[in-house]
């Protein structure tokens, strides 16, 4: 039995948004990160976790603490590392709840500062999520001032330390993933902005598929080998067709009208920024090379609208509905 | 709830002998009691295959969790010493006064729990009230939960298990076959009691595993799944299913308008579903049973009780003067204070240590940050509800705290609601930041009656009193438009309304925490004002508000 084997991504009954963001984030990491909400126990985590055996491999320098894919690439005040260039999965870095800045940013190496008299930069959290995704579990009761942080890195790209004397910079570009329980507290609204998409989950209503799900579960924690004997082929098609998908996204065209479609879309949804635009043009993009289509039109639009909209509407306290139904119905009134 | 104090004795002593068999599958025990001698005979019987049980409290740091440097040792011996944590190996952990977990450590434990390395917890949790419960994302994660209270030492049966039984029923564990009806079996029967979870299944399974191997079977059978059902169900359901042939013993279907309660409706069910909603219905907690037969929300609303916003208090503030400590990891070292601190020994330091490159540290030198910390804010708001008040006054109180909640990312506030109506006070929404979850505990406050304004007053005070101890600083407006007139339980007649309604100003006065009395009537009423003056908060007459007037109102009020 093999220690801390995630359960196979292909083998979530299910779960089909989630499932679909997360491949197109994959596809095209620009989209930017995946925001997903839902009860307890509907499988995000799981999700997650699974999703770091589907990522094809980086090349990056050995032994480089921020996976740098070039020696140019590596920062000045890493140790120097022979030119050896290695492949690695992609690195799916866990930030826990309650870490503290110094985990997140790195800091002054205390060890060597103390036993050593050295002033020594130990990287943290951001530098080992570089090139590959930050994942937060509860990301809605992150504290306040590891928010600000992250905000700052996700948009820059960079992570800046000034202070105890250290001044260093590395990158820190990761595809931001977060997870969490819209019943234990609202997310900001900034924060909100910088995932890319954004999908609610709920356990699955059919018995059939709960039955499912549980069979699945009850398999894999009998027998992992058997079961991942099975899986680990269905993984390596998604991540053949992931693979396939980035070589065919260049090549998908964007018509005038389909852009038009994007900003009609917007402006009826009053989402604040262009952001809005871009992101669901590119994840649209993204749906396309996936399904092999050779431009984007209406039907991808209407597919991803939902996961690429409704996290940047407005809120409206009093409204009951939720904001997904909201953005479908506009999508149908503008598209009709 | 398991009537016979016997019976639920050896329940818990059979949950955590399940628990030896499968630690791993079935994760822990969520076991509320007070200390005592009960709790620690129950916890002396835990079977050896569960030891040894490392202890921990929840103030332990990342350091001992995950490991980290060993300071003392490091700077003792002049070179890096690191010490393991405790999770780097497979543990059996018992975490006592699990009520005081902070949301951040039972998210790391949360996520140690859902890792491979087998690790198993047993969650002691004292809570006196209901809303001081362990953190709800641990509780969910493990099988049992089991409460002891209201259990006598005479009720304690020393019930002797070989611990070869258990050893054999280990070994058997791996073969215990599972038909697929049982799956689908458990799978209906916690769609039908509302548990949307799919780790509840999953644990039911796990436990009809355990208990068929404990019971030499070689597959897993009816009895072994309503016992699991009962184990693992009971604690965890959110509604009571519908029963579509027989009426007689449930007075009102519940009411589906709570969260997404879906029950599978269309599906027929067959006899052993039925046999096994029996036996967990007989098991049901009685406070679910009144909550879903008032028509009230299920513990399903409440989620987050224990954990998430309510706890999530202080933030980083303005920083203090470093202070002497022991680095744990949750503290910043002060570099510059600790080499201040040790400067002037070096020279001492030297003499008795020729050899020593570098700077000579000792622990004793190290200082560490201090912040003042700032509280979030949480407005309660105490609402009239009585009749008087009627409908159109309750829809603007209701209209102004979901309002202000928008605003509260903001203006880190919280937001509580206390409606007061008829014969006391409830408090319909503890703490919260979550639109989600006001917005269903709003639809649902009910109006009419007398106006026990004392009843609502003492509610708010106990209620920031417990949110006080959580980190909150709380404030407080009273939306009414009449004088008191229902006094506190035991006492009757208007004067001794109006007395009680003093006396509790008074207790909210002696908290020194500021208040504001919205008076909502038609015309302000110079008793209300007196009131007010007792509470020691500020009187505003707003006889014509929406619920942006309102919202605006009382933010200054409390401003002031």
């Amino acid at each position: 039995m093999t220690r801390n084997q995630p359960f196979p991504f292909s083998a979530i009954v299910g779960q089909d948004a989630m499932k679909t963001a997360m491949i197109l984030t994959a596809i095209d990491p620009g989209i930017g990160g995946v925001l997903v909400f839902g009860d307890r126990g509907t499988g995000k985590s799981t999700a997650v976790r699974a999703l770091a055996a589907l990522l094809p491999p980086i090349t990056v320098v050995h032994g480089s603490p921020t996976n740098a894919a070039t020696p140019e690439d590596q920062p000045d005040w890493a140790e120097t590392v022979p030119d050896v260039l290695v492949e690695r999965p992609t690195p799916v870095v866990d930030l826990p709840l309650g870490a503290t800045e110094d985990r997140v940013v790195g800091a002054l190496d205390i060890e060597r500062a103390l036993t050593r008299g050295e002033k020594a930069f130990e990287p943290g959290l951001l530098a080992r999520a570089n090139r590959g995704y930050l994942y937060i579990d509860e990301v809605n009761l992150l504290e306040d001032h590891i928010v600000d942080l992250l905000l700052d890195v996700a948009q820059s790209g960079e992570n800046v330390i000034e202070r105890e004397g250290l001044s260093i910079r590395h990158d820190a570009r990761f595809v931001l993933v977060g997870s969490g329980n819209p019943e234990e507290g609202e997310l900001r609204p900034q924060l909100l902005d910088r995932f890319g998409l954004s999908v609610e989950v709920r356990s699955p209503n059919d018995v059939e598929e709960r039955i499912e799900v549980i069979r699945r579960r009850a398999a894999f924690d009998a027998d992992k080998s058997a079961f991942m004997d099975h899986w680990t082929a269905e993984d390596a098609k998604i991540r053949e067709a992931i693979l396939a998908a980035r070589g065919r996204l260049a090549g998908v065209a964007a018509p005038d009208p389909t852009l038009r479609d994007c900003a009609e879309l917007c402006i009826a949804l009053g989402s604040d920024g262009l952001r809005g635009e871009l992101t669901l043009l590119r994840t649209a993009r993204a749906l396309a090379a996936y399904l092999g289509d050779p431009a984007v039109t209406r039907a991808h639009l209407r597919r991803v609208a939902p996961m690429a909209l409704s996290h940047r509407l407005r809120r409206d306290p009093l409204d009951e509905a939720g904001s997904s139904t909201r953005v479908s119905r506009t999508v149908e009134d503008v598209f009709a | 709830m398991i009537e016979d104090p016997v019976e639920a004795w050896i329940t818990g002593q059979l949950a955590l002998t399940l628990l030896a068999v499968d630690p791993v599958g079935l994760k822990g025990v969520h076991l509320r009691a007070r200390a005592g001698p009960v709790r620690d005979t129950l916890l002396a019987a835990i079977p050896d295959d569960l030891r040894p049980l490392r202890r921990i409290s929840p103030g332990i740091s990342d350091t001992q969790l995950y490991g980290g440097i060993d300071i003392s040792a490091t700077l003792a011996q002049g070179r890096l010493i690191r010490e393991q944590g405790l999770l780097a190996r497979k543990q059996r952990l018992l975490l006592t006064m699990a009520e005081r977990c902070e949301p951040g450590l039972a998210a790391r434990l949360a996520q140690a729990l859902d890792g491979e390395a087998g690790h198993s917890v047993i969650l002691l949790d004292e809570g006196a009230d209901a809303d001081e419960r362990a953190p709800a994302a641990l509780i969910e994660r493990l099988a049992f939960s089991l409460d002891l209270d209201g259990l006598r030492s005479a009720d304690m049966a020393d019930i002797a298990l070989d611990p070869r039984d258990i050893d054999m029923a280990r070994e058997a564990l791996p073969q215990v076959a599972v038909p697929d009806e049982a799956l689908a079996v458990l799978v209906v029967t916690a769609a039908r009691f509302g548990i949307h979870s799919l780790r509840a299944p999953l644990l039911a399974l796990a436990c009809a595993r355990a208990h068929a191997a404990l019971s030499r079977r070689q597959t897993v059978g009816d009895d072994d799944l309503r016992l699991a059902a009962q184990l693992v169900y009971a604690h965890r359901a959110t509604m009571i299913p519908q029963e579509p042939d027989e009426t007689e013993d449930t007075p009102e279907p519940p009411q589906p308008d709570d969260t997404q309660a879906k029950g599978p409706d269309e599906t027929e069910q067959t006899t052993p579903d039925e046999m096994l909603i029996e036996a967990v219905k007989a098991l049901l907690p009685p406070e679910i049973l009144a909550a879903l037969q008032s028509g009230g929300t299920g513990r399903g609303a409440k989620g987050s009780g224990g954990a998430g916003a309510l706890r999530k208090g202080n933030r980083r503030g303005r920083p203090l003067p470093s202070r002497p400590g022991k680095p744990d990891g949750a503290h910043r070292i002060d570099i510059v204070a600790t080499l201040r601190a040790a400067a002037p020994w070096q020279p001492l330091r030297r003499q008795a240590q020729p050899d020593a490159k570098g700077l000579l540290i000792r622990p004793s030198d190290i200082h560490l940050r201090r912040f003042k910390e700032m509280s979030d804010r949480l407005v309660i708001f105490a609402v009239d509800a009585s009749g008087s008040s009627a409908v159109a006054r309750l829809a603007e109180a209701k209209g102004a705290i979901e309002l202000m909640l928008a605003e509260a990312y903001a203006r880190r506030d919280h937001v509580a609601l206390i409606a007061f109506r008829g014969e006391g006070a409830q408090v319909i929404l503890p703490p919260t930041r979550s639109l989600v979850q006001t917005k269903r505990r709003l639809a649902s406050l009910p109006g009419g009656g007398g106006t026990p304004l004392a009843a609502g007053l003492r509610a708010a005070t106990e209620l920031a009193r417990q949110a006080g101890g959580h980190g909150l600083s709380p404030s407080l407006a009273v939306l009414t438009d009449g004088r008191a007139n229902v006094p506190l339980p035991g006492r009757t007649g208007r004067a001794a309304a109006v007395e009680d309604a003093h006396s509790m100003a008074g207790l909210w006065r002696a908290t020194g925490l500021p208040s504001a009395l919205v008076d909502t009537g038609n015309r302000p009423t110079r008793d209300l004002a007196t009131l007010a003056h007792a509470m020691g908060g500020a009187y505003v007459p707003l006889p014509r508000a929406d619920s942006r007037g309102l919202s605006r109102a009382i933010g200054q009020a409390l401003e002031a």
